[in-house]
């Protein structure tokens, strides 16, 4: 019985927005119970459509998804009962207060007022919400407000979440709190299937993750198997005069050790394997060939080494 | 495939689509209603205000300063013409407030219709929950006002209450403003909403039998033929056969009508709401 460990599944999932646009290509993907899976792309490349489609507000052009083996297309209501939803952006009910907008959402699940009260208490607590709890939810800040949306969308204990770049626009020290809630949520068992487009997130929370462009699936495991890809152990940044930076790449290409060099917007990126005095052969290559290098800088193989090998683009913006 | 059960003994039981629907309708209809708790001090003076100043101008200060209205028949068979518009006037504006006014700011900036959307329940019951809700905020503001239309006028009002018509007619109305309402909401945003008063409700009730019957028109009858499809004439006429002794337009149209508007206006404005939350 392996498939009793899935809770998502899509096949050759497929969206086609009116005018032509193909958001989501024929996309398979599968999720086990109990892990954080992460789809991660750039702005554009489908996350929010693939995700509302598994959420039933977007209806696919052709494919598949199932939610706990739920067909979301054939029965929406039924598959509304078992998800829970972080949109991308704020959808608190303004009329309400915080205690209210998780009170409400239990009832609208069924929960009757006792059950309702005490689960919104419980998870106000559970959240550090609870000396909010009688504010009008636009008093809250970024942080609290995203907190609250987590905790209304896992109170009707719903198979899985999804949530949509949680931490887009949050300062550093929210961004850590949310996902100090994420690792708390993993750790009792909630399955939960979220998208980014911050690699340092995905590498961080995510069990295993998708890497999508355009709507098609670009590679999936977890982020050591991502980056093992690479085949490199380290990665050389280089930095000289732009127009000197094609050439250059081209430069170290050749350089021992170097696998490739690509040039990524104003830099050169270099993966490599056999590390050991790597930074005094770029120097001497690139001085060679007359190119001054303003700076070089070393780092392990990331999941931006990944994006870029398989896109020849950086992810970030 | 096979069922995956959830992470954590589930605290709700996973119910059939027909039973979860029917409880989540009843609790979104719970929180229309808290919200209106919350907002009673906007929404009596709301509601009360402008039909107190229209009974309070046409029927208590013309007659007192001698400048009657209600042509031939009087000052006194004008208080009772205008007690039925009065009602239905309160009725239809109530449904765009509170249904339509909500939902063009949830569709609008905030998108917080989200959430309720993502209750367990078919689209188009969130849309018709709307609607209800429009029926049952615009019944409580008929019972607010219709002591002001029967007791401000100086002049007596000859109420002739005909209860199975009213007791049938005042459902019926609420439910087609409140689906106006719905059908309003879907069809204009934040940007566009001034014109809901400006070109769309203005005319209807400048046009909608408030202050004549509908078969005094008959001296203009191309005016009197376009105003049918003003709903609001409907129900203006169907409170005049409701409450009094006035002439109106006869039920054998009244009831056909209002039917049919509900109807259209449930139809698009589910139709509306869908092309809303759903891509
Ligand atoms: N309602 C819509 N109508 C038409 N096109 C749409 C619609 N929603 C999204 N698109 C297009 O589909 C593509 C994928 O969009 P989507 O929002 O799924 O991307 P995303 O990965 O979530 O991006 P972001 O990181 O910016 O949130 C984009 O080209 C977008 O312009
Ligand atoms: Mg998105």
């Amino acid at each position: 019985m392996t498939v009793v460990d899935e809770v998502i599944r899509t096949e050759a999932l497929t969206k086609d927005y009116p005018g032509g646009i193909r958001a989501v290509d024929g996309l398979d993907l599968s999720v086990r119970s109990g892990e954080i899976f992460g789809l991660l792309g750039p702005n554009g490349a489908g996350k929010t459509t693939t995700a509302g489609m598994l959420t039933t507000r977007v209806v696919p052009t052709s494919g598949s998804a199932w939610v706990a083996g739920i067909d979301v297309v054939a029965h929406p209501v039924a598959a509304k009962q078992v998800i829970g939803v972080v949109p991308q952006t704020n959808t608190l009910d303004r009329s309400l207060s915080v205690f209210e907008n998780l009170y409400f959402h239990g009832r609208f699940f069924g929960m009757n007022a006792r059950t309702a009260r005490a689960e919104a208490d419980r998870r106000l607590e559970q959240f550090r919400l609870t000396d909010r709890a009688t504010q009008p939810v636009a008093a809250l800040s970024g942080g609290m407000a995203q907190r609250l949306m987590v905790a209304r969308a896992i109170l009707h204990r719903p198979a899985t979440i999804f949530l949509d770049e949680p931490t887009a626009g949050l300062d550093p020290q929210s961004r850590l709190a949310l996902w100090e809630v994420l690792g708390e949520l993993h750790a009792e068992g909630q399955t939960i299937l979220l998208t980014t487009h911050y690699m340092e997130e995905a590498d961080q929370l995510c069990d295993r993750l998708a890497i999508i462009d355009h709507g098609r699936l670009l590679a999936l495991g977890s982020p050591e198997e991502l980056k093992a890809t690479t085949g490199a152990d380290t990665i050389v940044t280089v930095v000289a005069r732009p127009d000197a930076l094609d050439r250059l790449a081209g430069v170290l290409a050749g350089v021992a050790g170097v696998q490739q060099a690509v040039r990524v917007d104003e830099q050169v990126v270099a993966q490599v394997e056999g590390a050991d005095g790597i930074v005094p052969r770029v120097f001497t290559a690139a001085e060679a060939a007359g190119i001054a290098i303003t700076d070089v800088s070393v780092a392990e193989p990331s999941l931006e080494t990944v994006f870029i090998n398989l896109t020849g683009k950086d992810l970030r913006e | 495939m096979s069922t995956v059960s959830p992470p954590e003994s589930p605290l709700v039981p996973r119910r059939s689509p027909a039973a979860a629907s029917r409880v989540a309708f009843a609790a979104l209809l719970l929180r229309d209603a808290v919200v209106l708790r919350k907002t009673l001090r906007e929404f009596l003076p709301r509601t009360l205000l402008q039909p107190f100043l229209l009974v309070f101008v046409f029927t208590y200060v013309f007659p007192k300063i001698g400048q009657g209205v209600g042509g031939a028949g009087g000052e006194a068979a004008f208080s009772t013409i205008l007690v039925a518009g009065v009602i239905a006037l309160a009725i239809i504006f109530q449904g765009i407030q509170s249904v339509a006014l909500p939902m063009v700011q949830e569709f609008g900036y905030t998108r917080e219709i989200e959430d309720r959307v993502l209750a367990p329940l078919p689209i188009a019951l969130v849309a018709v929950e709307k609607a209800v809700w429009g029926a049952l905020a615009s019944l409580f503001s008929a019972l607010l006002v219709f002591p002001i239309a029967a007791f401000v006028p100086a002049t007596p009002v000859d109420l002739q209450v005909n209860w199975l018509v009213l007791c049938t007619l005042t459902p019926l109305c609420c439910y087609m403003c409140g689906a106006l309402g719905l059908f309003f909401g879907t069809r204009f945003d934040p940007r566009t909403v001034p014109l809901l008063f400006g070109i769309v409700v203005i005319p209807i009730t400048f046009l909608g039998a408030i202050y004549y019957p509908w078969q005094a028109l008959e001296p203009i009858r191309w005016l009197q033929i376009l105003v049918l499809a003003n709903p609001l004439v409907y129900m203006c006429e169907g409170f005049r056969a409701a409450l009094t002794d006035s002439p109106h337009m006869s039920l054998w149209v009244v009831y056909p009508a209002l039917v049919g508007f509900s109807a259209l206006f449930t139809w698009q404005g589910i139709k509306g709401f869908a092309r809303r939350v759903v891509s």
